[in-house]
C-alpha cells in the first residue's frame, strides 16, 4: 500500500460545536497527565482536625525537592435548604484552597476567615486555586451509615452517583486575589495545563474519603470500618459546571488552538503509523472493551444526552463488528484505515470516542505534546496593523469560510446574547428578542462580528493598512485581533454561531471538560451539566505504582 | 490586594461601560495590568479619566504627524495610544513626535511601551516635567515621577525614538574586552591541532 497522504483534520470540521461537544477524555486529558507527572511527588496529610460531625480543618500536601503545595480544607455545617450546586449559592459543605508552600498558623486563620465565603472573601498571591463543594447527600449519608454499622456501602448506589462530593467551581489565575499566572508559569512541574486545578480536585477527593471514615468512626467507634479501597478508587469528584466555561474557550483562542492542535497532531501521527504492533493494537482493544462498561454506567435524565449515548452505544457495536471482521495488524496503515471507516460510518460522538481510544497505546506520541497544551497568550495580543486590508480579507476567506455564509439578518441567527449577571458576575445567555439587557452584550458573538468585519473589509480600500482601516472601525477591532490569531492558530476559533437559536451551550462546556478528563457528562439543562473527575484514579498512596489506564476501571 | 488579572478584567469592563468598543477596552485592560505591574498608578488615572469623559468627551486623532494638536477638545490618551501603536512602524521614521493637550497622559504611556517592544527601540517620553525611558516593554525608568500625583492634562507630550546606540565609548568597550580576554587560554601548537576536534585537513 502506498503511503497515504494524511493531513491534520480541517478546522471547519473539527471546530464545529456539535463536533467539539462530542469530545471525550483521552490520554491528553489534564487529570490523567497530572497523575503521570505527579506520581513521584510525596503525598502527605499534614493536619486533620475535624469534630465528630466532620467539621473543621484539614491540610494535604504534595512535596518534591523542597517545593510544596498544600490543600487547605474547611468543612462546615450547612442547612439542607442552603445546599445548592448553582454558582449562585452562598454556602457550601466544604471550601478549599491550594496554598503555595506550607501555610503558617496565621495563613490558616486568614484563609478560614475568607475561603468559606468564596466570591465575597479575598485570598492572596500565596494562594493558587480555590474551590468549594457540596455533599451528594444520598451517597455521603449512605456511606457514613454503612461504615458506622461495620459494612461496606452499596456499590450499585455508588455507581449511580459516582462520588461523595460535587465541586461547583474551581478558580485559578488571579480570581478573587489568587496568584496571577505569571508568578508561577516558569515552574517546570506546572508546565502542563491546569496542573494546580487538577491537584486541588485530586486532593479534595482524598479529603472526602477521610471525612466519611472519620465521621463513621466517631459515630460508632467500636463497630465502624474504613471505606474499602476498591470502592474508594472507583469514586471520583463530581462537578457541576455552568456557563462560566463557555466564554473561557472564546477568550483564550491560542490556548484553545493548542489543545485541539495537540489532539489533531496525535491523531495524524497515529494514522501515519505504517506497521501497527500487535501489543499496541491489543492495548487499544483492551481499553476499548473496558471503556464500554463505563458507558453502561453513564446515567442521565437529559433526553439530549440519552440520545447521544444511545447513538454511541449503537455505533460502538457497529465498530466492534468492523474491528473483529476487518481489522488486523497485517494491514499497513491500519489506524488510518480505521479512522477513514469510522468517519464514514459513525456519528460524531463515536468518531471522537474512537479517536481518544486510538491514543491509548502511544505514550511516545502523546507525552511530548502535553507541555504544548499551555499558551503564552500575551505574545499574540498586538495587532500587526502594518499589514494590508487585502491580507485581512484573505485571512477571513480562508479561515471563516462557513461563518461568512451565515445570514445574520435572520432573527434565528442572532437569537441569543451573552451577558454577565450583576448579582454573581457570571456569564449567562438569554434570548435577545424576549429578554432585556442585550445592549450590554459581551463580545462572544464572534461569528456575527467577523461577518460584520468581512463586510467592512470588502468595502474598504484593499491597499490600505489595517491601521488605516482601524482608525474608523473601532467596533471590529476585537475580531481583527482574532483574525490575525487564527491565521497562525487555525484551531483557535469555534467555526459556528454562538448566538444562533440552535446554540447548545453545553457543547462548549463539554469541549473544555473533555480536555480536563471529565467523564459521564450529565446535562441538567442546555446550560449546565454534572460530570465526574478522577473516577477510577489511584489513591494517593498508590500513585507511584499506578498505570495510565486507570480511567477504564469501573465498579463493574 | 487585587490581582493583575482582576485589574485587567475590571478595567476592560469599565472602559466598555464608558463607551469604548470592546477591542479598545481589551487594549486598556492589558495596559492597566502593565502600568500597575510597573508600579505606576494606572487604575487611579483610568478611574478619573473614565468619569471625566462622561461629562467632557475628548478628541480622537484622525492621523498622527510630527506635531499633533486637537481641534477643539483635549486629546484622548487611549485613542492617541491605539493610533500610535497601530501606526508605529511608520511613525518611527519621524524620530520625534509631539502631542499637545493630552488628557491623563499616563494612560498613553503603556501604548508607547508596547511600541518600544514592537519596533525594538527604546522610547523617551516627557510631559509636565516627568521623564520616562521605555525599554522594550520590559522595564520603565522614570524621573521626577511622583506616584501619588495625578496629571489630568499634559500641555505638551514629547516622544522620541532612541536609536540603538551603545551607552559607552569605544575605548570603554576595548578596555572591558581586554579584561575578558584574561579568561582565554593561549593556544600551544598541540592545542591548535587538537583543541577544535578537527583533523589536520578539512578538505575531505
Amino acid at each position: 500500500m502506498n503511503k497515504p497522504n494524511i493531513k491534520l483534520r480541517d478546522p471547519s470540521v473539527v471546530m464545529k460545536l456539535s463536533r467539539l461537544g462530542s469530545f471525550h477524555q483521552s490520554k491528553l486529558s489534564f487529570l490523567r497527565s497530572f497523575i503521570r507527572e505527579f506520581k513521584q511527588w510525596n503525598y502527605k496529610r499534614n493536619l486533620f482536625d475535624l469534630d465528630k460531625n466532620g467539621y473543621g480543618t484539614a491540610i494535604y500536601s504534595f512535596e518534591k525537592n523542597g517545593r510544596n503545595y498544600s490543600l487547605v480544607c474547611f468543612a462546615q455545617h450547612i442547612e439542607l435548604h442552603e445546599r445548592s450546586d448553582r454558582v449562585i449559592a452562598t454556602k457550601w459543605d466544604a471550601a478549599f484552597v491550594l496554598h503555595d508552600g506550607v501555610p503558617t498558623k496565621k495563613d490558616i486563620d486568614r484563609l478560614r476567615d475568607n475561603v468559606p465565603k468564596q466570591e465575597i472573601g479575598r485570598v492572596s498571591y500565596k494562594e493558587l486555586t480555590l474551590s468549594r463543594a457540596n455533599k451528594s447527600v444520598r451517597a455521603f449519608e449512605h456511606v457514613v451509615e454503612s461504615l458506622s454499622q461495620g459494612r461496606q456501602p452499596d456499590k450499585d448506589l455508588l455507581s449511580k452517583v459516582g462520588y461523595l462530593y460535587r465541586t461547583t467551581a474551581v478558580y485559578g489565575s488571579g480570581k478573587f486575589g489568587l496568584a496571577d499566572r505569571f508568578r508561577i508559569k516558569d515552574r517546570k512541574e506546572i508546565c502542563g495545563p491546569f496542573r494546580l486545578e487538577m491537584m486541588l480536585v485530586y486532593l479534595v477527593r482524598q479529603f472526602t474519603f477521610d471525612q466519611v471514615n472519620h465521621i463513621a468512626k466517631s459515630k460508632n467507634p467500636n463497630k465502624a470500618i474504613k471505606l474499602d479501597e476498591d470502592i474508594a478508587r472507583n469514586l471520583g469528584i463530581g462537578n457541576s459546571t455552568g456557563l462560566g466555561m463557555a466564554p473561557f474557550i472564546v477568550n483564550h483562542p491560542t490556548l484553545l488552538h493548542n489543545w485541539i492542535y495537540c489532539r489533531e497532531k496525535a491523531l495524524k501521527e497515529i494514522r501515519s503509523i505504517e506497521n501497527v504492533y500487535i501489543d499496541d493494537f491489543n492495548l487499544f482493544k483492551d481499553c476499548f472493551d473496558k471503556s464500554k462498561s463505563s458507558i453502561n454506567t453513564w446515567l442521565t435524565d437529559s433526553q439530549f444526552q440519552i440520545n447521544k449515548i444511545e447513538s454511541l452505544k449503537s455505533d460502538l457495536s457497529k465498530f466492534t463488528q468492523y474491528q473483529e471482521s476487518d481489522c488486523s495488524t497485517k494491514i499497513n496503515y491500519l489506524w488510518n484505515q480505521i479512522y477513514i471507516w469510522v468517519e464514514k460510518n459513525l456519528g460524531e460522538e463515536c468518531i471522537e470516542y474512537i479517536v481518544s481510544m486510538m491514543m491509548e497505546p502511544y505514550d511516545k506520541i502523546v507525552d511530548p505534546l502535553i507541555n504544548n497544551m499551555s499558551s503564552e497568550e500575551e505574545k499574540y495580543f498586538n495587532i500587526p496593523a502594518h499589514r494590508k486590508v487585502s491580507d485581512l480579507k484573505i485571512i477571513i476567506e480562508n479561515n471563516y469560510k462557513s461563518i461568512v455564509e451565515i445570514d445574520f439578518k435572520k432573527k434565528n441567527s442572532t437569537a441569543n446574547f451573552w451577558f454577565i449577571s450583576k448579582n454573581k458576575e457570571e456569564p449567562r445567555v438569554a434570548n435577545r428578542y424576549e429578554e432585556s439587557g442585550s445592549e450590554l452584550e459581551q463580545p462572544l458573538a464572534i461569528a456575527r462580528d467577523t461577518k460584520l468585519l468581512y463586510e467592512k473589509v470588502l468595502k474598504a480600500k484593499q491597499t490600505d493598512t489595517v491601521a488605516e482601516f482601524l482608525l474608523n472601525n473601532d467596533n471590529v477591532r476585537h475580531v481583527v485581533r482574532r483574525a490575525f490569531i487564527v491565521e497562525q492558530f487555525p484551531y483557535s476559533e469555534i467555526q459556528d454561531n454562538t448566538i444562533s437559536a440552535t446554540l447548545v451551550p453545553i457543547d462548549m462546556l463539554r469541549l473544555k471538560l473533555s480536555f480536563f478528563g471529565a467523564v459521564k457528562f450529565d446535562p441538567r439543562s442546555d446550560k449546565w451539566l454534572r460530570i465526574n473527575m478522577y473516577q477510577g484514579a489511584p489513591l494517593p498512596h498508590e500513585m507511584k505504582l499506578s498505570n495510565d489506564t486507570w480511567v477504564y476501571n469501573s465498579l463493574h | 490586594m487585587q490581582s493583575f488579572s482582576e485589574i485587567d478584567t475590571t478595567s476592560k469592563r469599565a472602559s466598555k461601560a464608558a463607551g469604548f468598543a470592546w477591542g479598545i477596552a481589551e487594549e486598556i485592560g492589558k495596559n492597566m495590568r502593565n502600568l500597575e505591574m510597573f508600579g505606576l498608578p494606572g487604575v487611579k488615572n483610568l478611574n478619573l479619566y473614565l468619569h471625566k469623559i462622561k461629562q467632557n468627551p475628548t478628541e480622537k486623532p484622525k492621523k498622527i504627524e510630527k506635531e499633533n494638536k486637537p481641534h477643539s477638545k483635549e486629546f484622548c490618551p487611549i485613542y492617541c495610544g491605539t493610533t500610535f501603536l497601530d501606526n508605529c512602524k511608520k511613525l518611527e521614521t519621524l524620530k520625534s513626535i509631539k502631542f499637545f493637550n493630552v488628557s491623563y497622559p499616563l494612560l498613553f504611556l503603556p501604548f508607547l511601551s508596547r511600541t518600544s517592544d514592537i519596533i525594538g527601540k527604546k522610547i523617551s517620553l516627557q510631559y509636565e516635567g516627568n521623564n520616562f525611558l521605555l525599554n522594550f516593554d520590559k522595564t520603565i525608568f522614570s524621573k521626577n515621577m511622583k506616584s501619588d500625583e495625578i496629571i489630568p492634562l499634559a500641555k505638551e507630550v514629547s516622544i522620541e525614538f532612541l536609536e540603538n546606540n551603545n551607552s559607552f565609548s569605544a575605548q570603554e568597550w576595548k578596555e572591558l574586552y581586554k579584561l575578558s580576554e584574561e579568561t582565554f587560554v593561549e593556544e600551544t601548537e598541540s592545542l591548535k591541532t587538537k583543541g577544535a576536534g578537527a583533523g589536520l585537513t578539512d578538505n575531505d
